[in-house]
């Protein structure tokens, strides 16, 4: 684990927790102290109802991480699992093929609101809709080295041995595709926050009464024109910092993993090249 | 005759395209809880007997079966008839005409200011790869890929609409004046705020890409020889550099289109734009059924029409690939 690794990830956790800690009792209606703008006792100024703009950005970041994980989870077992039918037989691998053309083919947004309109929105909505648009690019990935995988010796010798093909997945299959099982889990992550915001601020995702990110935002459009800057100015800084901080996660893990696996190969490559000067053995 | 060949094999995998997403389009919405009775009556839904609501079912074969439906609805989309929107109550393709111009405008004016800003910030810090120059521009870039472009869209309509009053609040016209007195530079000008929030964030894609590209191309033999010959700086870059990059850094730019929707629909929903991105939300939101399949099957064409001319740029106008190149 290196520098670049942990910092974001602490500070990830120490945000996640603190919002978490926040009661939602917290967050109340105060009429003396409505709209007022940043200061030290309201460090992100109150809204028309008198409430801590602070407390509800950090509860709305909560809304955001929870269903940003969720739904990457969601979205990354969809990958596997559809990348593990493709290696089952070429038909089903055309479908499923197929099926990633025809979901990058609209835009993801539509997708989205045509999701959420079928489902008629809230969470269920929401997380439902960003696992079904967000699998596409992972089933790419995944597929590619599955279908490469497939092929290889101890594969097809496990199979050959008289193993089920389910346990091929689970001996052979998850172990092999673990590191871009997380790092397309993280990349996914981001993406499904930034997604959820502008859907719910479209007015297709969550309901007006959650405290989420989008929902604020979209509430603060009504009171621009009367100056009140810091009702979308706060919690849209601290959703790009949420964003940036896992983005940043994502690449450095990435590139840990990256830079080990060239590692491997160059001793795998290494390796053959000895093996191959050394032994000149008859039967090679 | 190749390019024909080519042509009639992509017009067909559009067909397919379309089909597939209009099935699909018409599942989801048909498994959707909403009554399109109750969408179209509204508030006065009360005041309607069970035989009138049968009749409506009926006018509108709502009392057919699904596949019926999709059927008829299919045929008649073959005609050029996109059905009436409940919204507007008006013909589909009425409203969508209308709306289309709008939205052209926006997304062309983002599209063509974001191409041109990003190859220009992408070869300056390509040629200046590693110095603070290059170091900004990435950072840039990197922090814009992750900012919501709805909210960015919302500091410049505080910024420059409330504050300085440079611009419009939102519309695509001055309120008050009849439709046909608008000038193409009212449009325009109201055009502007949502086009730029668009641009700045597609920015990053094209700048990012032509980066790299260029990198690339900085890295091969024949630019150390063109140095040894002497060429440097500017000169080097339009004789080299640019010629070799731009086609692949157009053609991202061109498979782009999908976000440039979606973010059309979020940059004309902050500036309360009228375009086909605030008709699908409107659609949406309101239950118009017909309108919402139809922008989705024009949004469909759109992203396909991007990735096709890029693909052409790529297949047909670089003249390396089409000699004795592999077409298929």
């Amino acid at each position: 684990m290196t520098k670049k690794v942990m910092i974001p990830l602490i500070l990830l956790i120490v945000l996640y927790t603190t919002s978490i800690l926040i009661d939602k009792d917290m967050i109340q209606v105060q009429l003396l102290t409505k709209n007022h703008p940043p200061s030290l006792e309201h460090l992100f100024g109150t809204d028309w109802l008198g409430r801590d703009m602070f407390l509800r950005t950090l509860k709305g970041l909560e809304l955001s991480i929870g269903i940003g994980l969720l739904t990457a989870v969601l979205s990354t077992m969809i990958g596997f699992l559809l990348s593990v039918l493709s290696t089952i037989h070429e038909k089903i691998d055309q479908v499923i093929s197929w099926l990633v053309d025809l979901f990058l083919s609209l835009p993801h947004l539509v997708t989205l609101i045509l999701i959420s309109f079928t489902l008629g929105g809230g969470f269920k909505g929401v997380v439902i809709g960003l696992a079904l648009t967000h699998w596409p690019q992972i089933t790419r990935v995944l597929r590619g080295e599955l279908l490469q995988l497939k092929e290889m010796p101890y594969v097809q010798l496990s199979g050959k041995f008289g193993q089920s093909f389910w346990w091929k997945v689970w001996h052979h299959y998850v172990p092999h595709v673990l590191p871009q099982l997380l790092v397309g889990f993280m990349l996914i992550f981001p993406h499904a926050i930034l997604h959820e915001a502008s859907i719910t601020f479209l007015g297709f995702g969550l309901s007006a009464d959650e405290p989420a990110i989008g929902i604020i935002l979209s509430e603060s459009m009504q009171y621009l024109t009367s100056g009140m800057w810091w009702l979308a100015f706060f919690p849209g800084v601290m959703l790009l910092i949420v964003i940036l901080l896992f983005q940043s996660l994502a690449n450095s893990v990435k590139n840990d993993l990256e830079r080990d696996i060239q590692h491997e190969a160059f001793i795998e490559h290494s390796a053959t090249n000895h093996s191959a000067s050394e032994n000149k053995s008859p039967y090679s | 005759m190749q390019l024909v060949r080519y042509l009639i094999k992509r017009s067909i995998r559009l067909a397919i395209l379309l089909v597939a997403v209009s099935f699909l389009t018409f599942l989801l919405v048909s498994l959707s809880p909403i009554d399109p009775v109750r969408a179209y009556i509204g508030a006065e839904m009360l005041t309607v007997s069970p035989e009138q609501r049968e009749a409506i079912e009926a006018y509108w074969g709502l009392d057919q079966s699904k596949p019926v439906q999709y059927w008829q609805w299919v045929k008649s989309l073959a005609t050029g008839d996109l059905g009436t929107s409940l919204l507007y109550r008006a013909p589909v393709a009425d409203v969508i005409a209308d709306r289309f111009l709008s939205s052209f405008l926006l997304m062309g004016l983002a599209w063509l200011l974001a191409g041109l800003l990003g190859i220009v910030i992408g070869s300056v810090a390509a040629m200046r790869a590693n110095t603070w120059v290059d170091r900004m521009i990435r950072g840039y870039c990197y922090l814009l890929l992750s900012t919501p472009g709805f909210w960015l869209g919302l500091l410049l309509l505080m910024i420059f609409s409330v504050w300085l009053g440079l611009f419009p609040v939102g519309l695509s016209a001055p309120v008050g004046v009849v439709s046909s007195e608008v000038t193409v530079l009212d449009r325009v000008y109201h055009a502007i705020l949502p086009a730029l929030t668009l641009s700045i964030i597609g920015v990053a894609n094209v700048c990012l890409h032509t980066r790299e590209k260029l990198l690339d191309i900085l890295n091969q033999p024949f630019i150390l020889q063109a140095k040894a010959n002497g060429f440097t700086g500017m000169k080097l870059y339009f004789r080299h550099g640019f010629r070799n990059m731009v086609l692949p850094a157009v053609s991202v730019h061109f498979a782009s289109f999908g976000e440039l929707f979606g973010g059309a629909i979020l940059s004309e929903q902050v500036f309360s734009y009228p375009g086909l991105g605030e008709a699908i939300v409107e659609a949406g939101l309101n239950g118009d059924i017909p309108l919402l399949l139809a922008i989705v099957l024009i949004s469909a064409c759109f992203v396909f029409i991007g990735n096709f001319l890029a693909d052409v740029l790529y297949q047909w106008i670089d003249p390396r690939l089409r000699k004795g190149g592999d077409q298929s």
